[in-house]
């Protein structure tokens, strides 16, 4: 008995060594094959990635080689002095305690509002296409040719101000003002609620059904369902509409330009502002170090934005 | 005893039927409140939107009359305070296409603003999209290591901002000689990785068994990235240039830098500077400005919106 089953477990070995080199020879033989898609599929990419490199990545590293020497000329090495002087400049900390403030208020209220905006949308009102279409708009249009109405309504003898004036208040210079702040975030969330409402509204419509029908069978209110299955399922878009807001906080630039030029008022001296005077007088040291300082950040609000991710986001997936 | 029974399900039924009418009448309130919270966020969506448009129709009387005073202030900057009232108007107090007419026929120049745009950002959607679809396909056909951290990289460099990546563009169109010149848009639009994301995302999900049927038909890669991948990503293709041409069409920072000649600027940037003698036929350029991307939402606000939900989650 003993005997017999050794002998047919040799057996039983033989066999699965023998399939295990079966399986080894299509394996090469599938890495044959798979070598190849590899090198034909890289031929596809190779445009794209010779272009990034070529305009995005290699020059990055001569802006490193930039922000570490005298000038790119002489290029003498200077350590981090670049940095030191950047961050000693007083226009410098105004740019980046304006961009910090525009960002640190705006984005969280861009979150909030377009997660309401969706929320209503999901509710079952009356006309929702439309109201997604109206709500969407502003993102289409180009925020050169609002500038106009914007500038009727916020000068100084603008229409708000005569509203206010109407009601007995007295005028605000709004956009030559502490003011302008406000009228700058009012404008960045006019243009930037439609898309992340679009977001949100993917996400909700992603949660499964029958876990909510479950939880009002419980009678769970509608508050409980939101915060105790909703957010759960909405934590990763939270995450990316935090990333896209803050992306595009960095673009308002675009309506400060155009709203008030070169010259802007004191607490709306953005990033920009710095770098295009930076370009204009041709400061490859500042722009370099400016560079890098902004990328470093960028790529540290992204890791911990990532890091929240995995770590609550978890739970829902899969 | 008996009669007592329906009597007690007549009073269940009326306090229910009360409860129910009760909460009936509560929903409607909230869907009402709903409605009603959503038509003002519309209004103020839409309000900038329309006032542009209807003041278009103003003739340049109209218009000097009701915003002179704004325009007057924030030009010549020298006047304090001028007594005219601002009058903000949702309709013209008589149509008239005389902003338009002199849009076209007196003031070329904004028309050539008009064609500066159209030239600086027809070549980068369409190559954008041509190098990035064939990219795209790369990354889905074979996903080593190597490749994963080159698309990770793609995706830092899609969540840069411009205050970063116009650095690197500048100096290699330095470098090139390319400052100045349309290239020095073009190019880097053109390899802007954002459209690579998107169409790859896409990609990835077309299930490995159809490209295998196909190859076993005998197809090659070119075959099946042309006569598979392609056309099943038409969607997000229309997805892809919708968002690209958007995002181009209102560039600001790029032709400011890049393109020191005012000349050979984009509308996007050159509105902005219109001054107090020409705000008469401002609200027209502003409106013909708007037409392509009102347009394109018009026939497109579908693939849009699958745009943006597809763009959700970065991972994948």
């Amino acid at each position: 008995m003993v005997k017999k089953s050794g002998k047919e477990e040799r057996k039983a070995l033989r066999a699965e060594k023998k399939q295990i080199r079966l399986l080894k020879k299509r394996g090469n033989r599938m890495t044959k094959t798979r070598r190849k898609t590899q090198v034909v599929s890289s031929l596809y990419i190779a445009p794209s990635f010779l272009g990034v490199m070529a305009f995005f990545i290699l020059p990055f590293f001569v802006i490193i080689y930039y922000s570490m020497v005298d000038n790119p000329i002489s290029g003498n090495f200077v350590g981090l002095y670049n940095f030191n002087r950047l961050l000693n400049n007083l226009s410098f900390k105004t740019a980046v305690s304006n961009t910090l403030g525009f960002s640190v208020v705006s984005v969280p209220l861009a979150v909030i509002l377009s997660l309401l905006l969706a929320l209503l949308l999901d509710a079952k009102i009356p006309f929702k296409s439309q109201f997604r279409t109206f709500f969407l708009s502003p993102m289409m249009v180009p925020v050169a040719s609002i500038v106009l109405i914007w500038r009727v309504m916020f000068d100084f003898n603008g229409a708000i101000n005569e509203v206010l004036m109407a009601f007995g208040g007295s005028k605000i210079d709004w956009l030559k003002s502490g003011y302008s702040q406000i009228v700058i975030v009012i404008l960045f969330l006019w243009k930037n609620l439609g898309y992340n409402m679009i977001l949100f509204m993917a996400a909700l419509g992603s949660i499964p059904r029958d876990i909510i029908e479950v939880a009002k069978l419980e009678s769970a209110s509608p508050w409980q369902i939101f915060i105790h299955i909703k957010t759960r399922y909405l934590s990763s878009t939270f995450l990316f509409v935090t990333i896209m807001s803050l992306i595009s906080s960095f673009k308002v630039f675009r309506e400060i330009y155009l709203l008030t030029g070169d010259h802007p008022y004191d607490t709306i001296y953005m990033m920009q502002h710095l770098m295009n005077n930076a370009f204009a007088s041709l400061d490859y040291q500042r722009l370099s170090a400016a560079a890098i300082l902004m990328s470093l950040v960028m790529i540290v609000i992204i890791g911990i934005l990532f890091l929240v991710e995995d770590r609550f986001g978890k739970d829902v997936e899969g | 005893m008996s009669g007592k029974r329906p009597k007690k399900d007549a009073i269940d039924r009326k306090y229910t039927k009360g409860r129910i009418r009760g909460k009936h009448l509560w929903k409607t309130t909230k869907i009402l409140a709903a409605t009603l919270l959503a038509a003002v966020f519309a209004f103020l969506f839409l309000m900038p939107i329309v006032l542009t448009i209807t003041n278009s129709f103003m003739g340049s009387a109209e218009i000097s009359a009701n915003y002179g005073s704004v325009f007057a202030s924030s030009d010549s900057g020298g006047r304090v305070f001028v007594s005219e009232k601002v009058n903000l108007k949702f309709i013209p107090d008589m149509v008239s296409f005389s902003q338009y007419a002199t849009v076209l026929l007196r003031s070329p120049q904004y028309l050539l603003k008009f064609w500066n745009s159209v030239i600086l950002v027809g070549p980068i959607v369409l190559f954008q999209l041509i190098v990035a679809s064939l990219a795209s396909y790369g990354f889905a056909r074979y996903r080593g290591r190597l490749r994963e951290i080159i698309f990770f990289v793609y995706i830092i460099l899609m969540l840069m901002p411009y205050q970063v990546t116009l650095v690197p563009n500048y100096l290699v169109s330095d470098w090139l000689n390319l400052l100045d010149t349309k290239w020095a848009i073009w190019l880097p639009g053109i390899f802007s990785p954002f459209a690579v994301f998107l169409l790859t995302k896409f990609m990835r999900r077309i299930p490995v068994s159809t490209i295998e049927a196909a190859q076993i038909d005998g197809a090659g890669e070119w075959q099946i990235y042309r006569r598979i991948c392609l056309p099943l990503c038409r969607g997000t293709l229309c997805s892809a240039a919708i968002l690209v041409f958007i995002d181009y069409w209102n560039m600001v920072e790029q032709p400011l830098i890049l393109l020191s000649d005012s000349e050979t600027h984009p509308l996007s940037v050159f509105l902005s500077r219109i001054n107090e003698g020409e705000i008469g036929l401002a609200f027209a350029v502003a409106t013909i400005y708007m037409v392509p991307t009102l347009l394109v939402f018009l026939y497109g606000e579908e693939y849009l919106v699958d745009g943006i939900t597809s763009q959700g989650g970065l991972k994948g």
